[in-house]
């Protein structure tokens, strides 16, 4: 705790300890400074200048965002005065948004960030004139795509702030994107501008969630869906997976983490979808599946053979593309089990086809994801059975937002509905699944009340809950064994886990990895938080807050407690991990190079 | 039979393309040939600093100054000179001062050194770099002997404060000052010392010749420094534009370690050093010392924050001290002769000398290091030898593409830092170009401004699109279509970029525009009012006319590769200006200076 020191800013007063930098000092003066590369602890590169200010007794401008208030003391004293409203300041920062939006390929209407592009906040903040932009005399630079069937980079809008480089750096721990060529010409992209797929990128979309403007952003659906929903050729299937319900509101207002799950499934059923399902149940199919997978596994290792352990989650797409990539000598350590998504989409296709007696080759099943590395994963090879796709489209969860607004549904005024089909029907655990340690913590609760044929006191496992670490661990006693768990979430926190699993101090039985830091609840195709609204709350939180406020009032919340869960074996699957579950919910994995293709 | 004379040829890069190691070769098969072989040696040395008269050639002991040597000429000097004891009067040089026309001058006689005081370039053109015992015997070392032997790492720091030494690389900090703040850290964490050789500015050879001529100098003041302020292992960061300078480097440290004065125990003291050459890539911005610790760590070279500074935060996150070669050039010298000589040497603020390379359009091209104090005046009209062709004096630019121009009134100004700023410019690594009544002053701002926006890394929003912003306004200017605006676009352009770039590179990369603005707005009016070219440079405004001196020779017509020019033998040629390209190639040829521009 440094000492406190006083800041005269604009002619207020605060006084602040000394490590704060000169843009908290404002902040607590109730000074909003203009910013655009800052991400706090992601990206402090102070490049963008925007949000420069004069302090007395330093010739240039310096940037708020970095600059320590003790930094600027000069010698002997004990206060700074710092001004970010003289001339000087507003030329400077006008110049430098106009010189930034120069550069800048203006289609806000069309643009998914229309609603919260940070630069055309600023512009409009500040009226900014484009006179260079529209000034003929100069250039623009030469636009650089990289397009993928997930993600895509479009330099036309890229203003170099350096985010989206760093946040591949420090939360997906790739380091796939980073600065090419240099000055004018400088672009960002994988090196040498490779194609993104071929890159070693996991699709994880934190660059697009780090991205202030339009120039990443997910490879866009809504038209291919429109067209599905319009041409009423096929019975489209809709499946919403647990974390959307917590931040599609945000795309209409609502504050971060409000559950709108009813207004969901009702503008669901507005848009025209055959049906409605929720991905929440196939959750709890996969607890089923991967419950009995880890109990196989631990009686055989209990029983002396060698088996692959721990077991490791795969439900994360954007983990599965990165251990198949940076871990390929772990792959026999995952989950044989698919995804909840594409468990219900090939669940939905060879047996609620059937239930409901609509022909199977007439389905077209559309997932809503929070998450970029989904529509990837419908794509896998894979993720077929008998020649159809298990998911057809994958809208994100700001797709789903666009799609309600184009087709002119007040989603506001929309009152709560709930959903008729058995493929609805969810537990608590399996609603959990959007928060890091959800499916630890679901799949526990099985595990354990299975193999002690008991319930358990306490269903909440609080060690595996929360974001602060990025590897939690948790031991718990089952039927008398003390057994080891982690759960890990960012993949930039993996090599930490291999390490220590194979350091070997612990034996783990089972670890759960999400790509994503927080669990799908900050999922690559989440609504995009503003920079500074990311400083100040943790996103993550309040949205699983929303999520566990599920599960805390849930009737049911154990998996193996849901009735259609039951039915569904009694009727047909029969078993967990038996013959037609291997060949319905099961799939296998391969190791994939970078930079493989010319 | 002992040596009796030494002939020196200049290994300098300049004088090096100009075959002078042939020459070398050259002087050593003659010799032997005339049966010399063990009275006269040769060998090639630093550079002697008039490279306008090179290759360069020096007799020891008599000091004959040999100018233009070519290999044809060796002959005649060996078997006149070095046998017979007869110089080659028309290869020696000579001055055509009024006093003294065309009088042969010795070395050091010569008017060129007459005002000179070389400390860091004491030993070029008088030792062989490659041989450590050269540098030895003319008391090479024995600083490093006395610091480590009596002296505390505290009481050297304390020697170079009071001597007064100032960073030679542009800002000027004091150099001991430097040290102090890195020294708090001794012991306590790995610390590093660097030496910055990049030495990207146009025009700029100054730390190349202390290199390539003397790279001991730089060894041994590395060792002193890594003493004093704690660290162990030192790091020399050279562009690889620099192959012999990098070649003699790592020859020098070869030896220095083969004698034991580096690596471990030096001087049999506690005391250990470690040096290395780290190459640069062809990026001026690394000479910037946060970009140039990000290249050595293997990281894209751009500029980082300070603070945090080097000296507490630097190469690899360790405290690290960056200085110049041409700082560390000074400090044997300081140490062995003491602070009252350093500190009689110079100005109130400014001690000791400056190298400075002297180019454009001025009779002595080369390097020169003078006391500072000396006059620009001086610097001009006598080491430099005045404006050839007798031309008018219009300018001279100091510091490169980061310094402005001075002009006919400050040519009585005693040039050290503080002056030179005050003026308008500032000291810079050391280039001076001068300019004649020929050059365009804004010709001049657009050809650095296209250098800086070529090496600027792209990082930041002022340099990276505010310099090239900046570039298309003048060239627009120079291209004849420039408006009042765009002269007041410019200054509100420069002014923000200044304020608020990241690095130096950005901050003074508006100096030569603000500058030539102050010193010559008339010259910026004629391009945009009057559409002209008062210099006669902008192809764009100026025409080529043929005036009445015309002889009718017709050799502009023949020289003319678009045909533009007509008429008939003995009689008044004509340029058609439609067709003209503006290539000057009748001008060149015309006998009588006939044609014109305006």
């Amino acid at each position: 705790m440094s000492e406190l020191i006083k800041v005269t800013i604009n002619n207020k007063v605060v006084e602040v300890p000394g490590d704060y930098t000169v843009m908290d000092a404002a902040y607590v003066a109730g000074i909003d400074i203009p910013r655009l590369c800052f991400l706090k602890d992601i990206n402090e590169t102070s490049a963008c200048r925007v949000c420069v200010v004069e302090i007395e007794g330093i010739r240039t401008l310096k940037n708020s965002c970095t600059v320590k208030v003790k930094d600027c003391l000069a010698r002997g004293a004990n206060s700074i005065v710092v001004k970010t409203n003289t001339e000087r300041v507003k030329k400077t920062v006008k110049n430098n948004l106009e010189l930034i939006a120069a550069n800048h390929r203006f289609e806000c209407w069309r643009c998914p960030r229309e609603h919260n592009c940070e630069l055309l906040h600023l512009l409009r903040k500040y009226n900014i004139p484009n006179t260079i932009g529209e000034n003929n005399a100069f250039a623009k630079k030469e636009p650089i795509f990289n397009i993928t069937d997930s993600i895509v980079l479009d330099s036309s809008k890229c203003i170099l702030c350096g985010r989206c480089i760093s946040a591949c750096e420090k939360l997906a721990g790739t380091k796939v994107l980073d600065f090419n060529k240099r000055g004018f010409e400088t672009f960002v992209g994988p090196a040498l501008n490779h194609n993104m797929e071929d890159s070693g990128c996991i699709f994880c979309g934190k660059c697009i969630q780090a991205c202030p403007v339009g120039a990443i952003r997910e490879k866009d659906d809504v038209d291919v869906v429109i067209d599905l929903l319009e041409k009423k050729e096929y019975y489209v299937i809709a499946q919403t997976a647990p974390s959307v319900r917590a931040a599609l509101g945000e795309e209409f207002g609502y504050p971060i983490g409000t559950n709108v799950e009813g207004k969901m499934y009702k503008a669901l059923q507005e848009l025209g979808f055959d049906d409605v399902t929720d991905t929440n149940f196939a959750a709890d199919v996969t607890i089923m599946e991967e419950g009995t997978e880890l109990i196989g596994r631990l009686n055989k290792f209990l029983a002396g053979e060698k088996v692959a352990l721990p077991l490791i989650t795969s439900c994360s797409p954007g983990w599965i593309r990165y251990i198949e990539t940076y871990y390929p000598q772990y792959l026999d350590h995952l989950s044989s089990c698919k995804s909840p998504q594409q468990m219900q989409g090939a669940l939905i296709k060879h047996y609620y086809a059937d239930k409901i007696g609509v022909d199977k080759n007439k389905i077209k099943v559309v997932s809503i994801m929070p998450c970029i590395a989904k529509k990837f994963e419908a794509r896998r090879p894979e993720m077929e059975v008998d020649g159809l796709r298990d998911v057809d489209y994958v809208l994100t969860t700001r797709e789903l937002a666009r799609l309600i607004k184009r087709q002119d549904i007040d989603f506001n005024n929309l009152p709560d509905a709930a959903i008729e089909s058995p493929f609805g029907k969810y537990t608590g655990a399996g609603a959990i699944f959007g928060a890091t340690g959800g499916v630890m913590e679901a799949a526990l609760r099985t595990v354990k009340e299975l193999l002690e044929k008991k319930d358990m006191k306490n269903l909440v496992i609080s060690e595996v809950r929360g974001t602060e670490d990025g590897i939690k661990e948790a031991t718990l006693n089952i039927n008398g064994l003390d057994l080891n768990f982690a759960v890990v979430h960012g993949t930039v926190n993996v090599p930490e886990m291999f390490e220590r699993i194979n350091k070997g101090e612990k034996k783990y039985a089972f670890i759960e990895v999400m790509g994503c830091t927080g669990g799908c609840v900050n999922g690559g195709g989440q609504p995009v938080i503003s920079a500074k609204v990311q400083d100040r709350i943790d996103v993550r939180k309040e949205r699983a807050k929303a999520i566990y406020g599920i599960d805390d009032t849930a009737k049911l919340r154990e998996s193996h407690k849901n009735p259609e869960v039951i039915k569904l074996y009694e009727e047909f699957l029969k078993e967990p991990c038996g013959h037609v579950s291997h060949k319905l919910l099961h799939t296998h994995y391969v190791k994939r190079e970078k930079y493989s293709q010319e | 039979m002992a040596i009796r004379a030494q002939v020196v040829v200049c290994g300098g890069t300049g004088c090096m393309s100009s075959r002078s190691e042939h020459i070398k070769n050259e002087f050593v098969e003659r010799i032997k040939e005339l049966g010399l072989q063990n009275e006269v040696s040769v060998f090639m040395s630093g550079c002697f600093g008039l490279c306008e008269k090179g290759p360069v050639v020096v007799v020891y002991p008599d000091m004959t100054f040999y100018s233009h040597v070519k290999v044809e000429d060796v002959e005649e000097i060996c078997k006149e000179h070095l046998l017979k004891g007869r110089i080659v009067a028309h290869k020696a040089y000579t001055e055509m001062t009024p006093e003294d026309e065309n009088k042969i001058k010795k070395f050091q006689e010569m008017t060129f050194y007459a005002k000179q005081e070389r400390i860091a370039l004491r030993n070029c053109g008088i030792i062989n770099p490659f041989d450590i015992n050269e540098y030895i015997a003319r008391d090479g070392y024995m600083a490093l002997g006395k610091v480590l032997t009596e002296m505390t790492p505290d009481e050297v720091i304390d020697f170079i404060t009071k001597a007064g030494l100032r960073g030679r690389g542009g800002a000027g900090f004091p150099t001991g000052l430097k040290w102090k703040l890195a020294s708090k850290h001794r012991g306590k964490e790995q610390m590093y010392i660097i030496c910055n050789a990049d030495e990207g500015d146009p025009g700029a050879f100054m730390d190349r010749a202390v290199l390539e001529g003397d790279p001991h100098t730089v060894i041994e003041a590395m060792v002193i420094g890594g003493y004093a302020i704690g660290a162990n292992q030192g790091y020399i960061y050279i562009r690889a534009e620099y192959p012999l300078a990098v070649e003699r480097l790592n020859h020098a440290i070869k030896q220095a370690y083969e004698n034991g004065l580096l690596g471990k125990n030096i001087f049999g003291s506690d005391f250990s050093f470690d040096l290395e050459v780290r190459l640069g890539a062809g990026a001026f911005v690394c000479g910037e010392e946060t970009a140039l610790m990000a290249s050595i760590e293997g990281e894209r070279g751009m500029p980082r924050n300070k603070p945090p500074f080097p000296a507490d935060k630097g190469l690899w996150g360790k405290p690290t001290i960056i200085n110049n070669v041409e700082t560390y050039a000074n400090i044997p010298q300081i140490i062995l002769k003491g602070i009252e000589w350093f500190q009689s040497i110079g100005t109130e603020k400014s001690k000791g000398t400056k190298v400075f390379a002297l180019g454009g359009k001025i009779n002595n091209t080369g390097l020169l290091e003078i006391p500072m104090g000396t006059t620009l005046r001086d610097v001009i009209y006598n080491i430099g030898g005045g404006i050839p062709k007798g031309k008018a004096f219009k300018a001279v630019q100091t510091g490169g593409p980061s310094g402005g121009c001075l002009t006919y009134r400050d040519l009585d100004a005693a040039i050290d830092y503080e002056t030179l700023v005050s003026l308008g410019s500032m000291m810079g690594s050391g280039g001076m170009i001068v300019m004649d009544e020929d050059n365009c002053m804004v010709d001049v701002a657009r050809f650095f401004l296209e250098f800086t926006v070529d090496e600027s890394c792209g990082k930041c929003t002022p340099c990276r699109e505010g310099t090239r912003r900046m570039l298309e306004i003048l060239e627009k200017i120079t291209g004849g279509k420039g408006t009042l605006e765009d002269i007041d676009e410019l200054e509100t352009l420069a002014n923000s970029i200044k304020d608020s770039a990241l690095c130096g590179l950005g901050q003074t990369a508006p100096n030569p525009i603000l500058s030539t603005l102050k010193n010559f707005k008339e010259e910026y009016i004629a391009h945009v009012v009057d559409k002209k070219c008062p210099a006669g440079v902008c192809k764009a405004l100026i025409k080529y006319y043929i005036t009445d001196k015309c002889i009718g020779c017709g050799k502009c017509k023949r020289g003319c590769p678009v045909a533009a020019i007509t008429g008939n033998i003995k009689e008044m040629h004509k340029i058609d200006t439609s067709v003209c390209i503006k290539c000057g190639a009748c001008k060149v040829a015309c006998p009588v200076g006939a044609i014109i521009t305006a």
